[in-house]
């Protein structure tokens, strides 16, 4: 089993490459390597949200869709699109395992040699992805699927993450999730390419709408949308005040109801609506440069830590942590001292 | 001082119309609490769903939990899929109803592992981690 097997659409030459990646293996960074240059092709949508507000449910249903197009919807989409799927699920503080139970939503999916369904670990790492994330969809991106959709952690916070990896970022809310503003947690907004208000068959659904549109409002000034039977429209702005290229999106508001599928088609349309305007305005390149930075970034610190873990025993790093307990010196001049590698 | 990442990757399965999850959860929490991760599919599962993801998953087990009766059907053919997938490395574990007269011939089919009503979970986890590492 190879990149070349992976490349040319092996299965399970991809699900065995996934696991090297998500393992971190020689192998599976001599595979990224050489599959970077295939990717890049891949639209990647990033879903996000708290707990249990429908992530996996939306999720099963927008990649059917993807699948089996409706007549005119998403506008441009008429072909099937391939649909690759990273599900991640947190890992347990204390034993380390998991269990990742995306895929019981995402049953629509089964059979279908266009998907590929992968749950992942979260493994220690905050902000609603795994290390690995990055990677994983790399080599979907590389094995040639059309959309790459990554569903977070449910943890209710804005996860960054997201934002930073996906071309467009879904953010879910769902009713019933104690007070409505309450549960919109700040930070939320400029995340969200598009805010779902998700169980629109629940009561309060509209009252969730319409304090997300409320904040909008407060966020941006002059820029408001009017939200109607789960359509979204523009109003005109006021008179004397002209959109500017920066200001140029606003997060529409969806409202859906996954379990039936109701509302995912309009979705789906501001997905595509919103893919076109990174095209068009140039956000898109801007956006690549960041999410290749971000990468890199991350990729460097956890280099330059594990190069550092390498040049050091155990002993020295404990010696210091004792003196640190009896308060001979205090955490500056511990690190000060570990990374100088003064002698002790 | 380094990490290694790799984990246990097992994937519990409820196949045909059986709808008893108790023990199917029970064995999955029990795992994740060992420190594997567990992919659960939920119920009304078939051979042919558990076998795809079984390959997207890239599991080193695949227990299944079956307490209707159907097992001599629903296990051989799952351990066939797997084969004509390229997964024959990967070990089936089978729990729930089990008569004794039928465990010869699931474990001439090669299931790995037999448990019924009443086994101690640890004795699952240990079979698990004795058998893929
Ligand atoms: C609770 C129960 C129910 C509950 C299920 C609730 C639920 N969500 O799970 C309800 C009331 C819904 C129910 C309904 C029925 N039940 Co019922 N039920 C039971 C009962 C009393 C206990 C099962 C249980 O939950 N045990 C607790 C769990 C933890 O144990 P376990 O599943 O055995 O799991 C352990 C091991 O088997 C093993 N294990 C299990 N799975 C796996 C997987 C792996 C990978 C591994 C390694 C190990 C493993 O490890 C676990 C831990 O020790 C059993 C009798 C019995 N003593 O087993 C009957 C029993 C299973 N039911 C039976 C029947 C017939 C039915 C019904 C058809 C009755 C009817 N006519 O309507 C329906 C069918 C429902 C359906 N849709 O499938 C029969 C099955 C007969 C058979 N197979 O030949 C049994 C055996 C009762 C009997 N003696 O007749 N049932
Ligand atoms: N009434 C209603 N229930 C829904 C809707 N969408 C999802 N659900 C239910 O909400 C529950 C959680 O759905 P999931 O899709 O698992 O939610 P999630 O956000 O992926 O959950 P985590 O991954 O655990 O964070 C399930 O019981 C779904 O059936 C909806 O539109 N209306
Ligand atoms: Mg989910």
């Amino acid at each position: 089993m190879s990149v070349q097997d992976l490349l040319a659409g092996n299965r399970l030459a991809l699900a065995r490459t996934l696991s090297e990646i998500e393992n971190e293996s020689p192998e599976g960074k001599r595979a990224l390597n050489e599959l970077f240059p295939h990717t890049g092709q891949a639209r990647l949508i990033g879903v996000t949200g708290a707990p249990g507000t429908g992530k996996s449910t939306l999720v099963n249903h927008l990649a059917y869709l993807y699948r089996h197009p409706l007549q005119g919807h998403p506008p441009g989409d008429v072909e099937p699109q391939s649909v690759g799927i990273v599900a991640v699920d947190p890992s347990s503080p204390f034993s380390g395992g998991a269990v990742l139970g995306d895929r019981v939503r995402m049953r629509d999916l089964a059979g279908d040699a266009g998907v590929f369904v992968r749950s992942m670990a979260s493994r220690g790492s905050l902000g609603g992805l795994a290390r690995a994330t990055w990677g994983l969809v790399q080599a979907l991106d590389a094995a040639g699927y059309d959309i790459v959709i990554v569903e977070t952690v449910g943890a209710g916070q804005a996860e960054v993450d997201i934002a930073r990896l996906a071309h467009t970022t879904v953010v879910i809310e769902a009713p019933g999730l104690g007070d409505d503003i309450q549960a919109i947690k700040a930070g939320i907004l400029e995340i969200a390419d598009i805010l779902v208000v998700n169980k629109a068959d629940r009561p309060g659904a509209e009252n969730t709408a319409r304090a997300l549109r409320g904040m909008l409002e407060l966020a941006a000034p002059g820029k408001r949308f009017l939200q109607n039977h789960a359509q979204v429209m523009p109003l005109p702005l006021p008179p004397g005040i002209l959109a500017t290229e920066d200001n140029a999106w606003e997060a529409p508001i969806v409202q859906t109801i996954a379990t039936t599928g109701t509302g995912i088609p309009l979705l789906a349309e501001e997905i595509t609506r919103h893919q076109a305007y990174l095209q068009t305005s140039g956000d898109l390149i801007h956006k690549e440069k960041i999410r290749l930075k971000t990468e890199m970034d991350d990729l460097l610190e956890r280099a330059l830590v594990s190069r550092w873990r390498e040049s050091i025993t155990i002993e020295t790093y404990q010696t210091m942590l004792d003196k640190l307990v009896e308060r001979k010196i205090s955490p500056q001049q511990a690190v000060q001292i570990l990374i100088d590698g003064e002698n002790l | 001082m380094s990490t290694p990442q790799t984990k246990i990757r097992v994937l519990i399965a409820k196949p045909g119309l059986d709808g008893h999850d108790r023990g199917a959860k029970v064995v999955a929490r029990a795992l994740r609490d060992a420190g594997m991760e567990v992919i659960y599919t939920g119920l009304r599962q078939t051979p042919e769903m558990i076998a795809e993801a079984a390959l997207q998953e890239d599991v080193d087990v695949v227990g299944l939990s079956i307490l209707s009766g159907a097992h001599m059907a629903l296990a051989p053919r799952v351990l066939e899929l797997l084969e004509a997938n390229g997964q024959e490395d990967v070990k089936v574990f089978l729990g729930g109803i089990i008569p004794d007269e039928d465990i010869p011939q699931l474990q001439k089919l090669g299931v790995s592992g037999i448990y019924g009503p009443g086994t101690s979970t640890l004795d699952i986890v240990k079979d698990i981690r004795k058998i893929v590492q």
